[in-house]
């Protein structure tokens, strides 16, 4: 008992990540129907940055501080300046520009910063917890309580403000958005920095316990990516329980069978669950009219 | 013919104008990616389905000319054709319920896919070798070992056109004409009487055998099969070549394919800017090439032309 409850909290630390990432591709792929892959490297940035701030001396809040705004910076320039250019152009076309963003910041990132694996010192500590006879690190409690903060601000600023009205009319009918009167390129541009933002946060977080490197934006892409699909790309709410089902199945899968086949337990997962639900867990048939 | 005469004389005259037997390295590698990038040029540009895991068929036909040989002593032109039908056999098991999926949701379900025989083929460390991968015996041809850059040259380049010959009658074909109205709008194929699913299986089987055949090369170049041949990075690789080098042109196939394999030599010179610089120009292309390189060009030459 008190081992599956250790596996449980390690899944739902990683998997809250995962979540964040997915609500990232979410929020960019409801406003501009794009799937960017370079959200993994906003996570890398989030963490490299403040790991480096950090060691020249920035209290380590203030590094936090600055990670976030160079990270969304980022994330306004990659709409700016190359996503906005190639309007109309297909999907595939759009997603490839958005590789070569994150092949351009892990290269950039190599040089800035270095090769090696970094971490932050924990914000409570790095003494375990026992709960139920399963050892906590304070970290993971951390990494939980920022991701649903994160979550129900996202949820209360989509429900309670106008330009939260905004975003729902640009992913519901972009042109009809317009007619009313909504910028929605501006609306593309704020969800690219709200994404920016999110994936920065998730990087800081997670950073104490997983380390990170200039590398380490890929992995996370990639399981980001899965978690919306598994949920229904496009469902916020399927985002979030995408990415803790794919953390907990990744670490029921290292406890109990093997943690070299982890990854290959929830890609296995996902493939029967998209083969069952073509649309996803929450995703809506799209009728095609023709 | 004549789009097949032209590649056949690029294989034929490129050579001459190779100083070292580098060069003779580099043509091998782009006409084995553009096997390939042929293979998935059908699958991407003509049928319209996305396969983000593509080095997964890949990872089997260099596996199959490893594993075969040195576990199995069988000779290695059997292994390779014994890889293509495996591979071929996989698409078809597993493109049967995935293939249904549309846009995104094949996308992310052919990368489970190329992940899952990424980590089996490195984690099976008693057949496979593990994470570093497993050297590959040299080809032997009736009685001689196939080796050197310049002969391997000469061997991806007519299997090349060879493909490139294959692919260009395959859309002259009922089949081909069918995917292209898959492509445009798969309601009114099936309105047409078309069995959209089917055709979608065949390409599918078709371009994984390509791929295969392509591993098998490329392990059997290198001497060497690694667990990185099928690995996502790979995929995307692949998919890179064909938009890069233009959706539903096969010639586009062997651009896109050159453009990938040269970039990286020649940015090396650049040391750590390499990846910098190969992201940015991924991107400046794809921003201002839309389309992809040839059909991009060709339509400008026509534009010229008026």
């Amino acid at each position: 008992m008190a081992e599956l409850l250790q596996f449980v909290f390690s899944g739902l630390t990683v998997g809250a990540i995962y979540a964040l990432v997915a609500l990232g591709f979410t929020l960019i792929y409801n406003a501009s129907d794009i799937i960017n892959f370079a959200q993994g490297e906003f996570v890398m940035l989030g963490g490299m940055t403040t790991v480096f701030m950090a060691l020249v001396g920035v209290p380590l809040p203030v590094a936090a501080l600055i990670a976030i705004i160079v990270t969304t910076g980022v994330g306004l320039a990659l709409h700016r300046f190359a996503i906005e250019p190639a309007r109309g152009a297909t999907p595939v076309a759009l997603i490839m520009i958005t590789i070569g963003a994150s092949v351009f910041l892990r290269g950039l990132a190599q040089i800035v910063f270095d090769k090696r694996f970094h971490s932050l010192p924990s914000l409570f500590g790095a003494d375990p917890i026992q709960f139920g006879g399963a050892a906590i690190l304070p970290q993971s409690l951390v990494v939980l309580a920022g991701a649903t903060v994160i979550v129900v601000l996202l949820w209360l600023f989509v429900e309670r403000t106008l330009l939260g009205k905004a975003v729902i009319a640009t992913a519901a009918n972009r042109l009809a958005a317009r007619l009313v009167g909504v910028d929605t390129r501006r609306i593309v541009d704020f969800s690219f920095a709200v994404s920016a933002a999110v994936g920065a946060i998730a990087g800081i977080l997670i950073t104490p316990i997983t380390l990170t490197s200039y590398d380490a934006g890929t992995l996370l892409a990639l399981k980001g990516f899965a978690a919306a699909m598994l949920g229904g790309i496009g469902n916020p709410l399927g985002a979030v329980v995408g990415g803790l089902l794919i953390g907990m199945i990744e670490a029921l899968s290292a406890g109990y069978l093997s943690s070299s086949y982890k990854d290959a337990a929830a890609f296995l997962i996902i493939l029967v669950v998209l083969v069952a639900m073509p649309q996803g867990l929450f995703g809506r048939v799209k009728v095609e009219r023709v | 013919m004549a789009p097949a005469i032209l590649v056949a004389a690029i294989v034929i005259v490129l050579p001459l104008f190779f100083p070292s037997a580098y060069y003779y390295r580099i043509g091998a590698l782009v006409f084995i990616f553009a096997l390939a990038v042929v293979g998935l040029n059908l699958l991407m540009g003509f049928a319209g389905q996305v396969s983000l895991g593509h080095a997964g068929f890949l990872g089997i036909g260099a596996y199959s000319v490893a594993i075969g040989p040195v576990h199995f002593g069988a000779p290695s032109w059997l292994c390779l054709l014994a890889g293509a039908i495996l591979s071929g056999a996989v698409a078809f098991a597993v493109g049967r319920p995935i293939l249904r999926l549309k846009g995104h949701y094949l996308a992310v379900a052919t990368l489970g896919f190329g992940l899952l025989v990424a980590i089996v083929l490195t984690n099976e460390a008693n057949w496979t070798g593990g994470p570093d991968g497993m050297s590959v015996p040299a080809l032997t041809l009736f009685g001689w070992r196939v080796r050197g850059s310049d002969v391997w040259y000469w061997i991806a380049g007519a299997t090349f056109v060879g493909g490139f010959l294959l692919a260009l009658n395959l859309m002259e074909s009922p089949t081909g004409r069918a995917l292209q109205a898959i492509h445009d709008s798969e309601i009114a194929a099936r309105v047409l009487g078309i069995d959209v699913a089917r055709k979608k299986l065949t390409v599918f089987v078709i371009s994984a055998m390509y791929a295969s055949v392509a591993g098998s090369y490329l392990a059997l170049f290198n001497g060497l099969a690694t667990p990185d041949e099928a690995g996502f990075l790979r995929s995307i690789e692949l998919v890179a070549m064909v938009v890069l080098g233009g959706m539903g042109s096969i010639f586009g196939s062997l651009v896109g394919a050159a453009v990938l394999v040269v970039l990286p030599q020649v940015l090396t010179v650049f040391h750590e800017y390499e990846q910098v610089l190969l992201g940015l120009i991924v991107m400046v292309f794809m921003i201002f090439l839309r389309r992809g390189i040839v059909p991009s060009v060709s339509v400008a030459l026509a534009g010229w032309r008026k």
